[in-house]
């Protein structure tokens, strides 16, 4: 079983890297992008028969720091 | 004495401030320090202080600290910390120190994006700790930061708790990479664990440009000494 695993700031976390992206858009001629956030996707391959608490405690013992991270758990249909 | 005093440096993949971390350990106390290797899964016995060094453990992979924070001499160095054992972070042992839990709060990504090199001023907040105790309260001092992954953040129920538990052991006294309240280090509850971003083992001789940093060894090791 394929599973995504989107990482990405909490929302008030400032983040550098996609102000930065955003600056690049607007230097490359792209108006109107009013705010740019980079995350990160992770994606598994694992045994049909794993619970979603188990991906849960993935996330949150490594996947994702919930000190400054959100994360969202996505299966994807093979 | 002060030869009784027994030190640990562990050293992950990537880590590249542990002999600092040694060499300075060595000048202040005389006394070599252990070395431990981030597979181990006991620390040498009757620690005084563990030492996370500097550096880029796995590479930064993930999230700078994460992978090193679950290898498994952190097991013994979290159940160490909880026996009182002194625990210094320094970089990207701050780093580890956050991800493993025995620290508050976490390290971005510098607000101006850039690696950050060079002597910065700092401002002692805190001169109660035991890695403190050698300062004057609200002393500057320099020493030198080298770090991409800076930026301290914390909500602010945990950093108005820092800030009225003298948890904030150090500040930047000029801006260096958004830190939340300008801060530099922190100290746990206990006041047993300590992590900074600036490398005071950088920091211990005149042939360092300053020696701004002994004050930090003299204070853990004298302490421990005459504990």
């Amino acid at each position: 079983m394929k599973i995504r695993v989107a990482v990405s700031l909490k929302p008030g976390v400032l983040d550098p890297q996609g102000r930065a992206i955003q600056h690049s858009l607007e230097g490359l001629g792209f108006s109107g992008v009013r705010d740019v956030r980079a995350g990160r996707l992770i994606e598994l391959d694992v045994a049909d028969d794993t619970s979603d608490a188990a991906l849960d405690e993935m996330c949150h013992k490594l996947l994702a720091n919930l000190v400054i991270e959100n994360y969202r758990i996505e299966r994807v249909a093979a | 004495m002060i030869g009784s005093f027994r030190a640990a440096v562990v050293t992950f993949p990537g880590s590249n401030c542990d002999r600092d971390m040694a060499v300075a350990l060595e000048a202040v106390s005389g006394t070599p320090p252990l070395r431990v290797w981030h597979g181990d899964v006991e620390l040498p016995e009757r620690l005084d202080l563990i030492a996370l060094p500097g550096g880029f453990s796995y590479g930064d992979y993930l999230r700078s600290g994460a992978m090193a924070a679950r290898s498994p001499i952190m097991r013994a160095v979290v159940d160490a910390a909880a026996r009182g054992v002194a625990v210094l972070g320094v970089c990207n042992g701050f780093q580890v120190l956050t991800e493993a839990g025995l620290l508050p709060g976490a390290l971005m990504r510098n607000a101006g994006i850039r690696f950050v090199c060079r002597d910065v001023t700092l401002t002692v907040e805190n001169t109660a700790s035991r890695f403190t105790a050698g300062y004057c309260s609200g002393q500057r001092i320099a020493i030198p930061v080298a770090h991409h992954d800076g930026n301290y953040f914390a909500d602010e129920a945990t950093l108005d708790a820092l800030d009225s538990e003298g948890r904030v052991a150090f500040r930047y006294a000029e801006p260096v990479n958004g830190s939340s309240r300008a801060i530099a280090g922190v100290l746990n509850a206990g006041g047993n664990v300590l992590g900074m971003m600036p490398h005071p083992e950088r920091a211990i001789e005149s042939a360092h440009g300053g020696s701004d940093g002994r004050a930090l060894f003299e204070s853990v090791i004298g302490g421990l000494v005459n504990a």
